[in-house]
């Protein structure tokens, strides 16, 4: 068991203003930057802000910025960093900022309203659903998202264009959208709810250039782009760009 | 007269977990206009740390399942100490609380034929289980906070406005429950009226007033120093019901998970699903044994395998073989790991050994327990698709709380007041089977929702009026820890000017007595000795003192934190020792056996000074006063599920012959 | 209090009034910059190397192997190669190099290619750099309008790359003949020719396009359970499509490099049999 004085800068202030705040702290083995933040809490700074719930990777609460790099604290070992080197935490710095690392992060929760839920299918009981696994397992790994709004934060659309944020869902709730279209029971095409237009036309699917950083900063290992982004947007091609598939959905046949 | 801004709703549901969002979405469904508070983000709750699944007899797998099978493991999981009528609606209603998450859009895994699949564990005679992965908590919140934002959505569209019906007040924390007084109300006075409740990211207060008010804030784990609960579980609703006047009932009952995380130190007490031992995992101690059977009692000797052969024969055909004893219910394996570790068989760092590397090809550990896989990849450096585990037992679930009618899950005492999930007691009795708490909270969690809706459109012309001294009185209460200085009430003069107590210490003393003191493990001396450092922490937190200002202050929050803990440790520590036998979740080492005369005997906690106050301060009186109640006889159809053989090894006698 | 407490200046992106009080568009401390960097060079060099090829028009065929960029040869001008891919669709009105005409495709492919969209806008375009660190444009709009809109048609060059592909193979099928038009043959040649077709095929399978088309598109894989083989195995290449992308880049240049050393006569194929 070996322990060591880290030296940190954190950002601290509030929407007025604030900076970056020198510390030293202790490190013990096996610790993770979440420890050290509660140990700065603990010891030298009562009022730190810093948003935490579960500390085991499951809440997605504690996202902050670590060397300028977009992460959970609770996931980012101190065994990661050189001893000598000083290690950076500031508040996510695409959402407005509250007080020290604790953002509003509200954009998400508005977001998250504007798409249209679930559909249950008509004619079908609870207790009557029969879903194959291989029809669930796609949806089934956007459902591993903690909503640590990692991705949200580091999409360079809204982290670098405010202006961009009313027409733009980002990563997460097109994601969302992804996850409902292939729901094998949704039945919003039934009421008229085409959700692979409306994420062009409505939650700004187009705005993404697929540089898949929020695929680099998902905790979960979700394959944002791969698997959902670019599915949606050549689910997109289908309904809008694709006289072949534009033609056959016309005359009905594929139903699939 | 204060001038906090108030807003009217007819249900305010406190927290946003399972529970509290079931219940919200019932309220809302039933026409209350509905308010959900919560002290995290919304979709943050301690529910997504549920990872093994959700307990439900829909015989997917098992066709021989029903209620009355789950019934009868539920009951024997807590030795019979269960409010049985309880254990009786959980088991009928749990199949259709899980189908009802599919039409919202939840996806659980599946069976070959498309249903949705279950697994085994521990306890359960059959695979019960509804999962998703090792994930199972996540997908239960999400999908309830999907249904809210579905609602959400519908009353957009018919009322312009998401929030008008069913609103949800994310990182704000209730501090107390209001009742109304015989001032307004006359001879009906002591009905709830609403909540004081303070904003964490402004500081501000604000009141909700509503004659309905549902306490689903789950358990009290932060008072213990290892484990597997989040900040927020810090026994709010306990101690919101205590002061409200309502009792809590068996609150000695603690579950401690036989396996969490024993290193590193920063992640201790973190939870490895029971699904490892369910899908295969076994537990073996320094020398490489087996030790679980060594640890088979009495009750449960016909029901487990006796060799290992049995017991790995038992995962391909269930049917015709016996279950290994690693999945015994959580409070025989945790002891057991505990009797390990004290016998010096023990890993390296103070736990046992959990492996599944040499169970299963590294391929299907991955598959069906990822986020184990991940856990201990990232925390520990360990590859538990190569190597064993080490793993301990962590305060995980309190089966004690609120003392609730079993149909209503209406609080005793308090009208108005409704509690459901881990912070409503007698269900799970003296010991909870996993799985059955997901359960839990959906079955109460609706069942709440629904009263607490009826309640509050009976009394929609007249509503409990708040009490403008009790707003006034709650806020000078919330604002203490920015003037605390000098000496406490009562103390000599020459201690003016002692600094302010800070509250981390405070916290981790408390976390420390309650580990050592009154945890896995209990003698009648050492809880003696926790009521005596509680009584000497509760007079140094009056003192416990911030700095800064009241804009997300953690300091203050915490400070404000304490009290509650302080209540609650104190009703664990007094009942624990009030109970002289040891059972489920209570182990007392000075009286190891389970006694058939205490089964009927439930320890009901109350405030001693019923005005709400706080200044008891001697510990040998302290805050709270423990009473007896004998419980009501099991209906006998109910008894008739089980083997007379089994009985006799918990009912008395006379209970027999009833 | 904080060192240094500095008020938000007012501007976009990271540095918005509301957002934390940061003035450094950046905190990373690692080498963000390698990647994009490393990048840009790489296609930069193919851009360069490619440009001189296509305009070249010469020494792009020494029997029996055919440059990849000058196949098929669709134009008048072209060298007559013996039951090669030559088809005078342009005739003789078409002055330039006949690369031209055909490079288009694998071009447009690529160029919409959601791999090497990535690469070169951050790369080139620097719309990011890299993730979170600002990007240098006051506005951006991605593929929401012209011209980048039309990289929704990436499925049709998709489309064309199936052909190009398929020309290719029978390129290769032609390089098992020796310089007398020979059967039976293989020189070095041979085995670049081989690699390369390869990894052009797996580079054009494991497009997202392919994947979308194959089976992605379904809403019940369980109905349709040969597509759903197929997709998991378009699946399984589409994750290695960056690594395609770049080897197949580099198999074609030098594919056609070998081509023209050979065809300039600076070395002989050696024969292998």
């Amino acid at each position: 068991m070996s322990s060591y004085e880290a030296r940190f800068k954190v950002w601290r202030g509030d929407v007025k203003g604030g900076g970056l705040e020198d510390f030293k702290v202790e490190v013990n083995d096996g610790e993770v930057v979440l420890d050290i933040i509660h140990r700065l809490q603990a010891t030298q700074a009562p009022d730190l802000a810093v948003r935490w719930n579960c500390k085991a990777g499951k809440c997605g609460s504690c996202s902050a910025e670590i060397n300028g790099r977009p992460r959970l604290m609770c996931m980012t070992r101190m065994s990661v960093f050189g001893r000598e080197e000083t290690i950076t935490v500031t508040p996510l710095r695409a959402f407005p900022v509250v007080r020290d690392l604790v953002t509003d992060v509200g954009f998400n929760y508005t977001k998250a309203r504007e798409v249209p839920s679930f559909v249950p299918p008509e004619g079908v009981g609870p207790g009557e659903y029969r879903m194959m696994q291989e029809d669930v397992d796609r949806s089934q790994e956007f459902r591993k998202c903690i909503e640590c709004f990692l991705c949200q934060d580091t999409c360079h659309v809204v982290r670098d264009h405010e202006e961009n944020k009313p027409a733009f869902a980002g990563p997460r709730f097109l994601m969302r959208v992804a996850e409902l279209d292939m729901h094998p029971l949704d039945a919003a095409a039934e009421t008229g709810l085409d959700r692979k237009s409306t994420a062009q036309d409505e939650h700004g699917l187009g705005y993404c250039n697929i540089t898949k950083c929020c695929t680099e900063v998902c905790p979960e290992g979700i394959k944002i782009t791969d698997n959902a982004l670019i599915p949606l947007k050549e689910r997109a091609v289908d309904r809008k760009y694709d006289p072949l598939v534009w033609l056959g959905s016309k005359i009905g046949r594929r139903s699939s | 007269m204060s001038v906090v801004d108030r807003q009217e709703w007819d249900v305010v549901v406190v927290g946003a977990g399972g529970a509290g969002l079931r219940a919200a979405i019932e309220a809302r469904e039933r026409g209350a206009r509905t308010a959900v508070i919560c002290k995290s983000l919304f979709g943050k709750a301690h529910t997504v740390m549920a990872e093994g699944g959700i307990a439900a007899a829909m015989a997917n797998v098992n066709e021989h399942d029903n209620w009355q099978v789950h019934f009868r493991d539920t009951m024997r999981g807590g030795k019979f100490l269960n409010q049985w009528r309880m254990a009786e609606l959980h088991a009928q209603e749990a199949p259709d609380r899980v189908w009802e998450l599919e039409t919202w859009g939840a996806l659980f895994d599946r069976t070959k034929d498309g249903r949705i699949s279950q697994r085994n564990f521990g306890g359960h005679e059959y695979p019960r289980l509804a999962h998703v992965g090792d994930r199972t908590g996540l997908e239960l919140i999400r999908t309830l906070q999907q249904k809210i934002v579905s609602l959400q959505q519908q009353d957009k569209k018919e009322t312009g406005d998401y929030e008008s019906r069913l609103k949800v007040f994310q990182e704000c924390t209730v501090t107390r429950v209001l009742k109304d007084t015989a001032s307004n109300s006359g001879s009906a006075a002591g009905r709830v009226s609403g909540v004081f409740a303070y904003d964490r990211e402004t500081g501000r207060f604000f009141v909700l007033e509503a004659p309905s008010v549902v306490i689903a804030t789950g358990g009290i784990g932060k008072s213990f120093k290892v484990t597997s609960n989040s900040w927020e579980y810090t026994g709010d609703g306990h101690a919101l019901a205590l002061l409200a006047g309502a009792p809590l009932l068996n609150m000695e009952f603690v579950q401690f998970h036989p396996t969490g995380m024993v290193w590193p130190p920063s992640v201790k007490g973190i939870l490895v699903t029971e699904s490892v031992r369910g899908d295969g995992g076994v537990l073996r101690n320094s020398e490489g044994k087996r030790f679980m059977f060594d640890y088979i009692p009495d009750v449960f000797k016909e029901k487990y395998a006796q060799s290992e052969e049995e017991g790995d024969r038992w995962y391909d055909d269930p049917d015709n073989n016996r279950r290994p004893p690693e999945l015994l219910p959580r409070d025989e394996v945790a002891r057991a790991i505990n009797a390990e570790v004290k016998a010096g068989r023990g890993s390296p760092h103070g736990g046992v050994f959990l492996d599944v590397s040499t169970r299963m090809p590294a391929e299907v550990i991955k598959r069906r327990l990822p986020s184990m896989y991940h856990q201990f990849k990232e925390l520990a450096d360990v590859d538990i698709t190569a190597e064993a585990m080490e793993v301990g037992p962590t305060c995980h679930y309190v089966m004690g709380g609120i003392a609730v009618e079993s149909d209503t899950a209406a609080a005793r005492g308090v009208p108005g007041l409704f509690a459901a999930g881990e912070v409503a007691g007698g269900m799970h009795g003296s010991n909870r089977l996993g799985g059955n708490s997901l359960s839990d909270l959906l079955v109460f969690g609706r069942r709440a929702g629904w009263h607490a809706a009826e309640y509050a459109a009976a009394l929609a012309f007249e509503r409990p009026e708040v009490d403008d001294t009790q707003v006034d009185a709650a806020a000078a209460e919330a604002l203490r820890p920015f003037s605390a200085e000098g000496p406490a009430p009562g103390e000599p003069e020459e201690d003016t000017g002692r600094p302010p107590e800070n509250p981390y210490t405070l916290h981790q003393e408390l976390q420390q007595t309650m580990n050592d003191l009154v945890g896995i493990i209990r003698r009648e001396g050492e809880m003696a000795q926790a009521l005596e450092k509680l009584a000497e922490l509760r007079v140094r937190a009056r003192r416990a003192g911030v700095e800064g200002h009241r804009q997300f202050n953690p300091g203050w929050h915490l400070a404000l934190d304490l009290r509650n803990m302080l209540l609650v440790s104190e009703c664990v520590a007094r009942a624990a020792l009030e109970r002289t036998e040891s059972r489920g979740g209570h182990t007392r080492e000075d009286h190891p056996t389970m006694e058939r005369e205490w089964r009927r005997l439930n320890l009901l906690c109350a405030l001693t000074d019923p005005t709400g106050g706080l200044a008891a301060t001697d510990p040998v009186r302290g805050q709270i006063t423990l009473t007896r109640e004998t419980t009501d006889p099991i209906r006998p159809d109910l008894l008739a599920l089980f083997e007379k053989e089994e009985l006799v090894k918990y009912l008395a006698e006379e209970e027999l012959y009833e | 209090m904080a060192t240094g407490t500095e008020p938000q200046p007012k501007s976009g992106g990271v540095r918005t009034r509301t957002r934390a009080a940061i003035t450094a568009p950046h905190l990373r401390t690692d080498r963000w910059w390698l990647a994009p960097a490393a990048t840009a060079a790489g296609l930069l060099a193919f851009v360069v190397y490619s440009t001189w090829r296509a305009f070249a028009d010469a020494d792009y065929y020494a029997a029996p192997y055919v440059s990849p960029f000058y196949s098929p040869c669709l134009a008048e001008n072209c060298e007559p190669m013996r039951a090669g891919p030559n088809a005078d669709l342009f005739g003789s009105w078409w002055g330039l190099s006949p690369a031209i005409i055909i490079l288009i495709f694998p071009l447009g492919f690529r160029l919409t290619c959601y791999y090497y969209r990535k690469a070169y806008y951050r790369g080139f375009w620097m719309s990011p750099p890299a993730c979170a660190v600002a990007e240098p444009h006051k506005k951006y709009t991605g593929e929401t309008r012209f011209p980048l809109i039309l990289q929704n048609i990436h499925r049709y060059f998709f489309y064309a790359a199936i052909v190009v592909a398929g020309i290719l193979t029978y390129d290769t099928v032609l390089a098992f003949r020796d310089e007398h038009y020979e059967w039976g043959h293989m020189g070095l040649g041979t085995l670049v020719f081989l690699v390369n077709i390869v990894l052009i095929w797996a580079y054009t399978l494991s497009c997202h396009s392919c994947r979308h088309i194959v089976g992605g598109q379904l809403k019940h894989f369980s109905k349709h359970p040969v597509r759903y083989r197929m997709w998991q195995w378009v699946g399984k290449l589409n994750a290695r499509h960056m690594l395609l992308a770049w080897t197949s880049l580099v198999s074609v240049a030098l594919a056609d490099f070998y081509v023209y050393l050979v065809a300039s006569g600076v070395f002989d194929d050696p024969r292998l049999f």
